[in-house]
């Protein structure tokens, strides 16, 4: 959690209730400049290499190709796109790896999948850095990443696919595409999950959230951060 | 072939009719029939492919073997292959086999294309490869049961064999039937292929071969390049040819039902999320949560050390 630290003393910079200060009080870095980057960068990736590959998968959606200068060039460009996803994206999901163990309580959160999507919060188990939601969509594109990659290599016909047999290519096929369902329909959750719950979308573009934000959703997360701030606080 | 052609009744990765004005008016579909008990490995039929398709392969070696080029590529559409078998009563037998493009009645190649048009089938049943529309993804090679089809190195489009669906087109017949010198290549309609091959298959039976037969194979609907082999009851000994091909099951599943499936549920997941935001609501902080931080961070901290 070295990467995450508070801009200032929780409750300092707000402007006490009652004060009706305009100003947003932000002051929770949840993501840094470098968390940021990388997350965009494997999230820009992601949409290239989505729109590539959707151009490819069914016939309906071969008109996605002029997007990258015609089919050939689509073809071309795809697992080049692909690559640049897994390797950005290893960058992301070794920071974030440590937080996206599951406990107990995120299965209970998930089983209360309910509570959730009805936004009753108070009755979920306390969520720390991530719900168990996002630990699952992680997961899920930590394994559906590795076996794109894994299957795109052997279907890269320009120059892999001629090493291996042709029925290992077939499966690879079918994994690849199985995978890549996956991973959208996962992807289309966390991008919906982060319009639905406001503020989300702050974390990854300003990298701050509001102490309310980090209470109601992460609270676990949220006493860390103060108890954090206040053991460096405590010296001085 | 680029001309416009309106007797398509198949087109790869394409969800609606094809130009089929002209089909449906008493169809007859071609075959080419390759005898290959009369077959004597001359290769003349690859020289008469290169020569109308002006193909040149590239120089190979010599490895001490009569087949040559040893494989099938995106120059050579044809190719006799020479298999040394010992039969059963311990003689030598020479089966030569000319490979190519089988011209299925269900190709898996066009099955597994995914851009439009780069694979057709005509109403005559010629498989062709609009190499135009091609993009070079090599589908086609995971979809064949034949191990047929080749992208060249060169621009990177996938080649096989037309049937010279441009000199059919015409009323001619292919290249390599004409250059044939022995008649083990003959071409016509489907039905008087088959009339040939029962000929052929009673003649041989009547010379001991019990086991001839004509190779038709049902698992790919048929072919339009069909085979007479002295033993039809193993295709395989003929360099392999696929015993009882068929488009396979892994291919069947990916290009199957399964993807306008999966594009209907991701579709549909973007529109669950859309009408959860309509009907439930963002999931919102608000000032009382604000004010609840601070109590409890207030707590945590201590009453001390207010600034």
């Amino acid at each position: 959690m070295s990467d995450t630290h508070i801009t200032d003393a929780p409750g300092h910079s707000t402007g006490e209730a009652g004060q009706g200060s305009p100003q947003r009080r932000d002051t929770f870095v949840r993501y840094t400049p470098n968390d940021r980057t990388n997350h965009w960068l494997t999230a820009i990736a992601f949409v290239l290499a989505g729109l590539s590959g959707l151009a490819m998968f069914h016939p309906a959606l071969f008109g996605l190709s002029s997007l990258f200068g015609g089919g050939p060039w689509t073809r071309i460009l795809h697992p080049f796109i692909g690559l640049f996803m897994v390797g950005a994206f290893i960058f992301l999901a070794v920071r974030f790896w440590s937080h996206n163990y599951m406990q107990p309580a995120d299965w209970k959160w998930l089983r209360q999948y309910r509570d959730v999507i009805n936004n009753r919060e108070e009755r979920l188990p306390e969520v720390g850095r991530y719900n168990g939601g996002q630990k699952l969509v992680y997961w899920v594109i930590v394994v559906c990443l590795a076996g794109l990659l894994l299957t795109g290599i052997v279907m890269w016909r320009a120059y892999f696919s001629f090493y291996f047999s042709v029925r290992v290519v077939r499966l690879a096929a079918l994994v690849h595409a199985f995978s890549a369902f996956v991973l959208i329909i996962s992807i289309i959750l966390h991008i919906y999950a982060a319009i639905w719950v406001k503020g989300s979308v702050h974390a990854m573009t300003r990298g701050t959230v509001t102490p309310g934000w980090a209470w109601k959703h992460h609270r676990a997360w949220y006493r860390e951060m103060i108890h954090a701030a206040n053991s460096r606080s405590r010296p001085d | 072939m680029a001309l416009q052609s309106l007797d398509i009744i198949r087109r790869s990765a394409t969800t609606l009719p094809e130009p089929a004005i002209r089909t449906g008016t008493g169809d007859v579909t071609v075959a080419k029939l390759i005898d290959t008990t009369k077959c004597i490995g001359c290769k003349a039929c690859q020289v008469a492919c290169m020569e109308w398709n002006d193909l040149r392969d590239e120089i190979g070696t010599n490895v001490g073997a009569y087949q040559n080029p040893h494989d099938l590529t995106a120059s050579s559409w044809t190719l006799m292959r020479f298999a040394e078998v010992e039969n059963t009563k311990g003689d030598l037998e020479w089966l030569i086999r000319k490979d190519g493009c089988m011209h299925c009645a269900d190709p898996g190649c066009l099955k597994a294309c995914p851009a439009p048009g780069a694979i057709v089938q005509y109403a005559n049943g010629i498989v062709d490869f609009h190499e135009e529309n091609c993009i070079g993804c090599g589908y086609c090679i995971a979809g064949c049961p034949f191990d047929i089809p080749r992208i060249s190195r060169k621009d990177h489009k996938a080649y096989k064999c037309t049937l010279c669906s441009d000199r059919v087109a015409v009323g001619l017949e292919p290249a390599c039937i004409k250059a044939c010198p022995t008649g083990a290549l003959v071409f016509g309609t489907k039905e008087d292929m088959k009339l040939h091959a029962a000929d052929r298959v009673e003649d041989l039976k009547s010379r001991g071969f019990q086991n001839a037969g004509l190779y038709d194979p049902p698992g790919v609907g048929g072919t339009h390049v069909m085979y007479v082999l002295h033993h039809a009851d193993h295709p395989h000994l003929y360099s392999g040819l696929i015993d009882n091909p068929h488009i396979s099951n892994t291919v069947r599943l990916w290009k199957g039902a399964t993807k306008p499936l999966a594009l209907a549920a991701m579709a549909f997941a973007a529109i669950a999320g859309f009408f959860h935001y309509i009907r439930v609501g963002p999931n919102e902080t608000d000032e009382n949560d604000e004010t609840r931080a601070a109590e409890e961070a207030r707590k945590l901290t201590g009453p001390e050390k207010r600034p």
